[in-house]
């Protein structure tokens, strides 16, 4: 994002160019009782949007980045609770951020997961955001959220401005030439991928599955406009997140430009299961330097069985990165994210 | 109506006075939203609203409109573009315009075809609501031939060039004193640092905003976001061939300006040829995209500082050259060099401007414009010069105090910054410095401080206003100027008290409206001494009147004493040399059936005060150097940082700041002010930055989610102090004002913070964890 200098590329600008700035269009409003009603909506409209706390979706409406005919509100369907089920806690989708944040079970089984969230945004914008809604809000990427830029992700095969532009803080991790935003920019799912977390998704013919959340996402490839594996009207119900002795004993760590409300240049979610100074188990995700909520098995395969020490923790780290693409102004984040996950695991070390 | 004043008379009904810190006296409108900004004006008969469409592209021409589908839309009134605005007895298209309307800019979008810079308004949309004309701009498709635009002066096809002038033609592009480039040469020690500034805006939390009521075809009122009625005037009334009189300018509150609301820029101009075109008056507010390509920025810019010193580490020669991108039309560039010539004693100085042109719109007065960056330089590089001879950061400063103006050998009017030093040093706890950088470590951080100078000049202004005192002991005080949201409503509320002898609560001051008595911009920290010193000269008048009443009116005790032998002592009419003799005002007013009694005051600020000269037009410059005496204000910042070395991370987490400015109007307000503009150089030194693409020079974060100001949690708690310092020469009020000087070397304090903790010398604003990464270490 800083200085930026113009590099020998070839930059294709249109010679014939119309400022089409899409129109915000009039839509209607719905609120939904139950999740049959609200998928039978979106079933039948391809272009209506489920809306829950709004802090997302009214800003990409209101910069012309969607349109939708109609919103169908959601907040008073029954995905709610946190619970405590075999399959380890189970978190409604509709739950605020706030709230799951500060609850008792999360902090004490996945303090990683409460920090995640605690650490995002604002106390205003974490009352109204759902955790459901957190898991899809779309990339930061300056040239995504600008109309008048070619952006593949929004206008798919009008190139990618980013590659040769401010890509600051942009991905160095599963990116692709058509795309290299950091298309979830956020933190929960960062630290929900870490801990082996699975959603529950429902459709419009009131068929469930189950989606582990490191599948839920979609790197960009050539197709960077599709970014998760939900189909159209499928709605998020729940996160499950299951129990384990590493996931008790993690942290998120986010690093970024100033204090709050911003997001991360990079971030680590880690978890450690350390006996008599041996690591048994490890779970490591990393945020801001991935195209999606980047899980590194590398990282993890490192440290299960070596001793809990800064060496093991340094090579994980290089483990973690060995495969990062950096640009011109994001080269740094290739220290950066490593130096944070030491940071994170020298933290839940002790 | 909405014309009515604001109503904050009754506040602050306990005795108050100049230097104590008073509650804002709008604080209550503020807080309770019957304050009105410029955009609230909405029960104007007929009030709809106008859309800005802009420029996606950098440079291009324009080949079409198609405007079909938006003209169906209900509601809409108006679709203006070039082929169509109604046309202006002046534009600043042309150098001549251009000074003629005071024109921050050498262009106006909406005059021909052709696109210069991404953001630029091609069309304005009105219609009877702000959702149908956002809509209806929405659909109008604008037709452009693009090119491949410039970015900016490190464009490889850039062309820089040296300009005769910047800043308007107010600085010269080039100035030698002494002979620098030999004593450079044959200087003991030598240093040369680059020093890179990135593109910041004011975003001022009220956007830019109009509302443009054509009362007549040849009577206009602008409610206006202007830092200056009388300019906004000026430049309206040239535009549209009109007598200054017939536009009349109103500005009661304004949302912040940090500058970019000094100036009357396009969006101003266009409400007002809407309102002309629909026949009703129309309403504008920016966007806070729009506000990043419409109201001007701090530009880009790289600096490079030569400095020759002994081995004692005093300054020999000091070699200042800037580069910058201005815009197609003007040559503008902050004048950093100002205070490098300035700020020590060094008997050889150089400064040189380079520009190159580029699509971008011009570059404004940014709050400290050139002192802000140009502090930057010199006090960082002080600091290299201070570890390099292993001497304090503090001392070397002192070795190198300038005992009088070392640009043309004046003495200052008053300068205190040894006080300043002393008594932050103390307050910081200076002396338990470690002189080793990279030393100290709270946990894992590392902990450093760092200081700096700050200094900005008393520019030559004046201004007017008129009192009213009634004879029933309250008051009406009246000037054009305005309150930035800094507190002048409340500070001059006290001045006026005072003057008077009355409570603040009896005390009615308005402003922010070109029929009431003429004042300069607030801006360059120089509407609380101009505006304070035209109400005390006013209430001077005001006594002289009564005094001459008094000793022509036989009841009077003072009847038949000389004018000269009776003085005036808490509203007390009295004889110099007989205190006993005399009487109250209000008993001579109402023996004498005045109801009230009027009083007219000039105030002049700066040069023109000590030398009686009026000040020239502000194109001829400020002329700050005609009278017998330097005048500036000076300051010293220190601050503490904790640098996380693995991750980057920099938090500012002590601040001390001491100024010295003359007389401080309000203990509080004043605080508040040092407070902001250090806060204002905290995110310019760690987060503040536009970044401009360099292939379609557009910017890709203009938000207030993606450019980065500070929070909260970003600020420690301040210290702030002043010293006490009387200076007969500056205006009748002794007042320097502490807008600007509150940012300035702030920046550069914070740099030498975390080169103390880290040995790591970051030379490019802002200091993000990317470049503490990539920094190199250097222990001294």
């Amino acid at each position: 994002m800083r200085k930026t200098r113009r590099r020998n590329i070839k930059i294709t600008i249109s010679l014939a160019h119309y400022f089409t700035t899409d129109k915000m269009n009039n839509f209607s409003y719905t609120q939904a009782a139950t999740a049959k009603e609200a998928t039978g909506i979106r079933k039948d409209k391809a272009d209506a949007a489920y809306i829950a706390g709004g802090t997302t979706l009214l800003d990409l409406m209101k910069a012309h980045l969607e349109e939708h005919s109609q919103l169908v509100d959601i907040n008073a369907l029954p995905f709610r609770g946190i619970e405590q089920t075999k399959d380890g806690l189970r978190i409604g989708a509709m739950e605020r951020m706030s709230d799951v944040g500060e609850n008792a079970l999360v902090l004490q089984q996945y303090p990683a997961v409460s920090e995640s969230l605690l650490l995002a945004a604002s106390p205003q914008l974490r009352n109204m955001a759902s955790i459901g809604g957190n898991m899809l809000q779309r990339t930061r990427c300056g040239y995504f959220r600008d109309a008048a830029f070619p952006c593949n992700k929004r206008v798919p095969g009008s190139g990618c401005p980013a590659i040769a532009g401010d890509n600051h803080n942009l991905a160095i991790l599963g990116t692709s030439d058509a795309c290299i935003a950091t298309a979830y920019p956020g933190d929960l799912s960062v630290a929900l991928a870490a801990f082996d977390a699975v959603l529950t998704l429902e459709n419009a013919k009131g068929k469930q599955r189950r989606v582990p959340v490191t599948e839920f996402y979609l790197l960009p490839g050539k197709t960077p406009q599709k970014e998760t594996v939900l189909e159209p009207g499928e709605l998020i119900v729940a996160v499950t997140i299951p129990a384990a002795p590493h996931a008790q004993r993690s942290t998120y760590l986010k690093v970024r430009e100033r204090s709050s409300y911003a997001y991360a240049l990079a971030s680590a979610a880690v978890g450690l299961d350390v006996q008599a100074g041996t690591i048994r188990s490890a779970r490591v995700a990393l945020g801001g330097v991935g195209a999606q909520p980047w899980r590194s098995s590398e990282a993890e395969k490192v440290l299960t069985g070596a001793p809990a020490t800064e060496a093991t923790f340094r090579a994980a780290a290089a483990a973690a990165l060995r495969g990062a693409q950096p640009y011109k102004e994001n080269a740094f984040k290739v220290e950066l994210a490593q130096n944070t996950l030491v940071q994170a695991l020298l933290k839940v070390a002790g | 109506m909405d014309t009515a004043e604001p109503s904050f008379f009754e506040t602050n009904p306990k005795a108050g006075s100049v230097g104590q810190p008073l509650s804002r006296v709008d604080g209550r409108d503020k807080v309770t939203g019957k304050a009105r900004y410029s955009a609230e004006y909405n029960s104007l008969p007929g009030l709809v609203h106008a859309v800005l469409k802009t420029s996606d592209v950098a440079k291009g021409r324009i080949t079409g409109f198609d405007t079909s589908a938006a003209l169906k839309q209900p509601g809409v009134l108006a679709i203006l573009t070039h082929q169509n605005l109604p046309k202006l007895a002046k534009t600043p298209n042309d150098p001549e315009g251009k000074k003629a309307i005071g024109a921050p800019m050498g262009f106006l979008p909406l005059t021909s075809d052709q696109i210069h810079y991404a953001g630029q308004p091609v069309a304005v949309v009105v219609a009877d609501t702000l959702e149908r004309a956002q809509y209806a701009a929405a659909l109008v498709r604008v037709q452009v031939t693009a090119e491949k635009p410039l970015a900016s002066y490190e464009d490889p096809q850039a062309k820089l060039f040296d300009p005769e002038k910047v800043q308007d033609g107010k600085t010269p592009g080039h100035t030698v004193r002494g002979n620098p480039q030999a004593a450079f040469a044959a200087a003991p020690v030598q240093l040369t640092h680059k020093y890179d500034h990135a593109i910041n805006h004011h975003n001022p939390m009220e956007p830019g905003s109009t509302t443009a009521h054509w009362e007549a075809a040849d009577r206009l009122t602008v409610y206006e976001s202007t830092q200056g009625v009388t300019r906004t005037q000026k430049a309206l009334s040239t535009m549209l061939g009109l007598a200054a009189e017939q536009v009349r300018v109103v500005t009661k509150y304004i949302g912040g300006g940090f500058g970019c609301k000094g100036s009357t820029w396009p969006h101003t101009i266009l409400t007002v040829q809407a309102a002309k075109a629909v026949g009703r008056p129309v309403k504008l507010a920016l966007t806070r995209q729009q506000q990043f390509t419409s109201m001007g920025h701090r530009e880009d810019q790289t600096q490079t500082l030569k400095v020759g010193a002994s081995k004692d580490g005093k300054l020999l020669a000091l070699i200042h050259e800037k580069t910058s991108t201005t815009s197609l039309w003007d040559n503008y560039a902050e004048p950093n060099s100002r205070i490098i010539n300035l700020l020590y004693a060094c008997p050889a100085f150089e400064s040189s401007y380079q520009l190159a042109r580029a699509n971008v719109m011009t570059s404004t007065f940014t709050r400290a414009p050139g002192e802000a960056p140009g502090s930057f330089a010199i006090e960082c590089s002080m600091d290299d010069l201070a570890y390099q001879l292993g001497i304090d950061p503090l001392e070397i400063r002192l070795r190198n105090h300038a005992d009088k103006d070392p640009t043309n050998g004046k003495p200052w009017s008053s300068k205190s910054l040894k006080q300043c030093y002393a008594r932050g040093a103390e307050l910081f706890g200076w002396s338990k410095r470690n002189p080793k950088n990279g030393q100290t470590r709270d946990g894992r951080l590392l902990v450093g401080w760092g200081m700096a100078t700050a200094s900005y000049p008393v520019h030559n202004n004046q201004g007017t206003a008129r009192v009213r005192l009634y004879a029933d002991g309250h008051a009406l005080v009246q000037t054009g100027a305005t309150d930035l949201g800094t507190g002048t409503y409340t500070v001059m509320t006290q001045v006026a008290a005072d003057s008077l002898w009355l409570t603040p609560d009896k005390v009615r001051f308005e402003l922010g409206d070109t029929k009431l008595p003429t004042a300069p911009n607030s801006g360059g920290s120089v509407a609380a001494g101009t505006v304070s010193s035209s109400i005390y000269m006013a209430a001077q008048e005001v006594w002289q009147k009564l005094i001459k009443l008094a000793v022509k009116d036989p009841k009077s005790p003072l009847y038949r004493a000389q004018v000269a032998e009776v003085m005036v002592d808490n509203g007390r009419l009295m004889l110099k040399a007989n205190k006993s003799k005399g009487e109250d005002f209000a008993a001579l007013m109402k023996r004498n059936e005045m109801a009230d009694v009027e009083g007219n005051g000039n105030g002049k600020y700066g040069a023109g005060y000590e030398s009686g000269l009026a000040p020239g037009p502000a194109s001829s410059g400020h002329q700050d150097d005609q009278a017998g005496h330097s005048m500036h204000s000076f300051g010293a910042h220190f601050c503490e940082v904790k640098v996380d070395p693995e991750l980057g991370t920099v938090r500012v987490t002590r601040w001390v700041s001491v100024h010295a400015a003359g007389r401080i109007l309000n203990a509080k307000t004043a605080r508040s002010q040092i407070i902001g503009g250090s806060i204002f150089g905290i995110g310019a030194a760690l987060m503040e930055a536009t970044s401009r693409d360099p292939n379609y020079a557009r910017y890709t974060n203009a938000s207030l989610a993606d450019y980065h100001i500070p929070v909260n949690a970003d600020i420690p708690a301040m210290t702030v102090e002043f010293i006490d310092e009387h200076d007969p020469y500056i205006n009748a009020m002794g007042v320097k004002g502490i807008g600007e000087i509150s940012m300035v070397g702030v920046s550069a304090a914070v740099a030498n913070a975390v080169f103390h903790a880290t040995g790591k010398r970051v030379r490019s604003l802002p200091i993000t964890p990317d470049k503490i990464l990539a920094a190199k270490e250097v222990q001294v």
